[in-house]
């Protein structure tokens, strides 16, 4: 760094119990360094909507083509525990939205209290999941012990999709409908505990103080993401235990 | 374009004691860990150069094998590895992350007179990343290999008992580090340009670029959940692809092309603004139809989106889809038509530099002529379905992605060399090679036009006599074109050892990148550049920098 003009700028704390923040060296603003962090992370979420969409997509192609396996196998989900789920997500999410205000107003205690609120909620919403998923593997529709046992030439059948209850058996390839709920909501849920994670991570930081009213980015843009898939959870609801 | 920066000649080439980014820290883990454009660009320059001289050894194997009728080097099952390990390693390792990976990595930012692009870390994440994912595709060779082809067609994709789930997994991650390298270039240049620099004075490149960027982010997350369903069909089982279970396989080509067309814009896009660039520098003329230029950038970028059935043309769409593709995809021929005779009206009257990178540029001008106008005879539907997965497609794609974006590639890299480097290669040796690959590069391809049109299906490991001689034609021209390539790059090894220091500014470029010191500092710019000219403003150019104009 030999050369001249190499200030970085630094942006003191509000009070005692935060600490300052200094701007990357490449940004000559504060301003910029936030717009650019929240234009990349917009485009950011924008692959992961394109990402579900693939699977939007593949859901909404075979509902049209077996449209009575969509209406039986739905039948089959606990439309009650979902609409609980549905519940604990948006509460979830403001909560967030109250973590990333606090911080915006400097508020170190409510911060805290706020994204732990929000982690608990992610918590909640795994539980009631797994609930659901041993509740379908003790019915007999997906058998998860099974699930990584390949595709059974002799029986033509396959092994993880067992319909037990013999509901699914006059629809074609009733299997078809769980392999995309099972699907769509393991990689919903999987987004939710890189949330979590995320919300935890932030929450560290909020502990030492690095977020206040002058620099609370990270705050923000992981409640962007937060709110993102408490979205993609809203469409799953309906299309997964509602529509069909 | 002229800056405030004060005479910029006294900061003088790589003379001693000056540090740059090259010499300012030095060790492996200042490399490792570093967060610098210029030196992720480089670590790109050497990644996907191997990947390429990889990519390029499996082609010489087809190319042998197919000396043979009945096949010389390889047992079916063998040869079907050997041409989807050319496939994978080139389209997915090279092609896609080269030029922005290297060659905009290391310009995009000093042409926007910025210090850094806008989000350092993530782009050392692309990297890494882009190194997973070849570290994968070499481990799905040790562990068996794959030979679905790069496009990973369901259903044969879903039955093959070989490595798809780990090079399924390595597309995942490379498309990853594709995305965050888009997403990093807009950002960068909606927030990082210079003060003075506005939209149309931005470089053709960079232009490029953006809308190259755009295309990665939006197409880039449909292949990555694709692969990823291949992958759980694999494992267990889902059916959505599988026939046997009530998936479509057509389904899965939707997706794979909804990807796969616009990464052909992606592949193609940094390529035209790399010659975008190099017909005015080497013409020292600004620009014919720069307005024209950049937006057709933009309108390639959009129609890229509609156009992917014309993949699929027997697959079994219906009459109407089909035709609306094909529509489509002669839209397509406009704005790269706009872009070809831009180029070339750039040139004329220009004062033209028969240097390296102008030779390699005058040669994807021809190659490109070709390689595009043939995308819009397989276009029209009537001749696709004859014409269709035979070798005249094979050609098509090599004018394109060979013939022109890695020939754009070369010529880039001869451009920005000195810039990167401090060093000169040797001239002469550089012309030369550049020679031999032009006509190698023809003799391999052209003959696969002809047998193509005769009815060579692409793919066969095997066939019948009468083509012998096109196919021995294009493993001799292989073969010249694997000499050239090897040239180049001993060419460019011996410069950076023996070669002659660069003038600071070695072409005469007028944009920000080449009014920066050679090798360009840490943070690029010893003071902030302020932008007060419009974009390929020659009268500007100091003469003291550079070669002298060609009368």
């Amino acid at each position: 760094m030999s050369h001249d003009g190499h200030h970085s700028v630094v942006i003191p704390a509000p009070g005692p119990e935060f600490v300052p923040h200094t701007v990357a060296h490449h940004f000559d603003t504060p301003v910029q360094e936030f717009q650019a962090a929240k234009l990349g992370f917009w485009l950011f979420l924008a692959t992961e909507i394109l990402l579900f969409g693939g699977l939007f997509a593949a859901y909404f192609y075979y509902h049209e083509t077996y449209a009575e396996t969509f209406r039986v196998g739905g039948q089959q989900l606990d439309w009650q525990l979902g609409a609980v789920n549905t519940t604990v997500l948006l509460l979830s999410s403001w909560t967030m939205a109250m973590g990333v205000r606090s911080a915006q107003t400097s508020q170190k205690g409510k911060t805290l209290l706020f994204l732990g609120l929000t982690v608990l909620g992610a918590l909640i919403f795994l539980g009631i999941k797994y609930v659901e998923y041993s509740a379908k593997n003790q019915h007999g529709l997906i058998v998860f012990s099974h699930l990584f046992d390949g595709y059974d030439q002799a029986n033509k059948q396959l092994p993880w999709f067992q319909d037990y209850g013999g509901v699914m058996k006059d629809v074609p390839h009733g299997h078809l409908f769980f392999a995309i709920y099972l699907t769509m909501t393991a990689i919903h849920g999987l987004h939710v505990v890189i949330g979590a994670g995320l919300i935890i991570w932030v929450m560290k930081g909020a502990a030492k103080g690095r977020f206040h009213a002058g620099y609370f980015l990270p705050v923000d843009l992981v409640g962007l993401y937060w709110h993102l898939v408490d979205l993609i959870w809203i469409f799953l609801f309906p299309l997964l235990y509602l529509v069909p | 374009m002229t800056t405030n920066i004060p005479a910029i000649d006294q900061h003088a080439a790589p003379t001693g004691g000056s540090t740059n980014y090259l010499n300012n820290t030095s060790g492996f883990w200042s490399w490792a860990s570093t967060l610098d454009h210029k030196r992720i660009g480089l670590m790109y320059l050497v990644g996907t150069t191997l990947a390429f001289l990889a990519g390029g050894l499996f082609a010489l194997l087809v190319r042998v094998h197919l000396w043979e009728p009945d096949g010389m080097l390889f047992d079916n099952p063998t040869y079907n590895q050997v041409f989807t390990l050319h496939g994978a390693f080139m389209v997915f390792l090279f092609v896609i992350p080269a030029i922005p990976g290297s060659l905009g990595n290391m310009v995009l930012p000093l042409m926007l007179g910025a210090k850094d692009v806008a989000l350092p870390r993530l782009n050392l994440l692309s990297f890494y990343l882009w190194l997973t994912g070849a570290v994968l595709a070499t481990l799905a060779i040790i562990l068996g290999g794959f030979d679905t082809g790069w496009t990973f067609y369901a259903p044969y994709s879903l039955y093959t008992q070989k490595a798809v789930v780990t090079i399924g997994l390595a597309v995942f991650v490379l498309g990853f580090s594709s995305i965050f390298t888009g997403l990093n270039f807009i950002v960068t240049v909606h927030k990082l340009r210079a003060p003075g620099l506005t939209w149309f004075r931005m470089p053709l490149f960079v232009w490029a670029l953006y809308a190259t960027s755009i295309l990665q982010v939006l197409a880039t997350p449909v292949l990555g959940i694709t692969v990823l369903l291949v992958a759980f069909e694999r494992l267990y089982q889902v059916g959505i692809f599988d026939p046997r279970l009530g998936g479509d396989p057509v389904l899965f080509e939707h997706f794979f092309w909804f990807y796969s067309h616009p990464a052909v814009y992606i592949m193609v896009l940094p390529a035209f603004g790399i010659i975008s660039e190099l017909v005015s520098v080497h013409s020292r003329k600004p620009l014919f139809g720069y307005k024209l230029i950049a937006f057709s950038s933009l309108a390639i970028a959009v129609i890229s989106f509609l156009v992917w059935g014309h993949h699929m043309f027997t697959s079994g769409q219906s009459t109407f889809a089909m035709f609306a593709f094909s529509f489509l995809t002669f839209f397509v021929a406009i704005p790269t038509a706009i872009k070809e005779f831009s180029w070339v009206a750039t040139i004329w009257k220009g004062s033209i530099a028969l240097n390296a990178p102008m030779l390699y540029t005058l040669a994807f001008l021809i190659i490109f002529a070709i390689g595009g106008l043939t995308g819009v005879i397989l276009g029209s539907l009537s001749v696709n379905i004859h014409m269709h997965d035979t070798y005249f497609v094979v050609a098509h794609f090599h004018y394109v992605m060979m013939g022109s974006i890695a020939l754009a590639f070369f010529a880039g890299l001869h451009h920005w060399w000195p810039k990167m480097f401090g060093v000169m290669y040797d001239e002469t040796i550089a012309k030369i090679a550049c020679g031999i690959i032009f006509v190698g590069f023809n003799a391999t391809f052209l003959p696969q036009f002809i047998m193509g049109s005769r009815g060579m299906p692409r793919r066969y490991a095997t066939y019948v006599p009468d083509f012998q001689v096109f196919h021995q034609a294009s493993t001799v021209g292989a073969v010249i074109l694997g000499v050239g390539i090897a040239l180049m790059v001993y060419c460019f090894v011996v410069s950076l050892f023996q070669g002659k220091k660069a003038m600071v500014n070695q072409w005469g470029g007028v944009t920000l990148d080449w009014l920066t010191p050679t090798p360009p500092p840490l943070e690029n710019f010893h003071e902030a550049p302020v932008v007060t000219t419009e974009v390929y403003d020659y009268s500007t150019l100091d003469l003291s920098t550079t070669r002298t104009p060609i009368a």
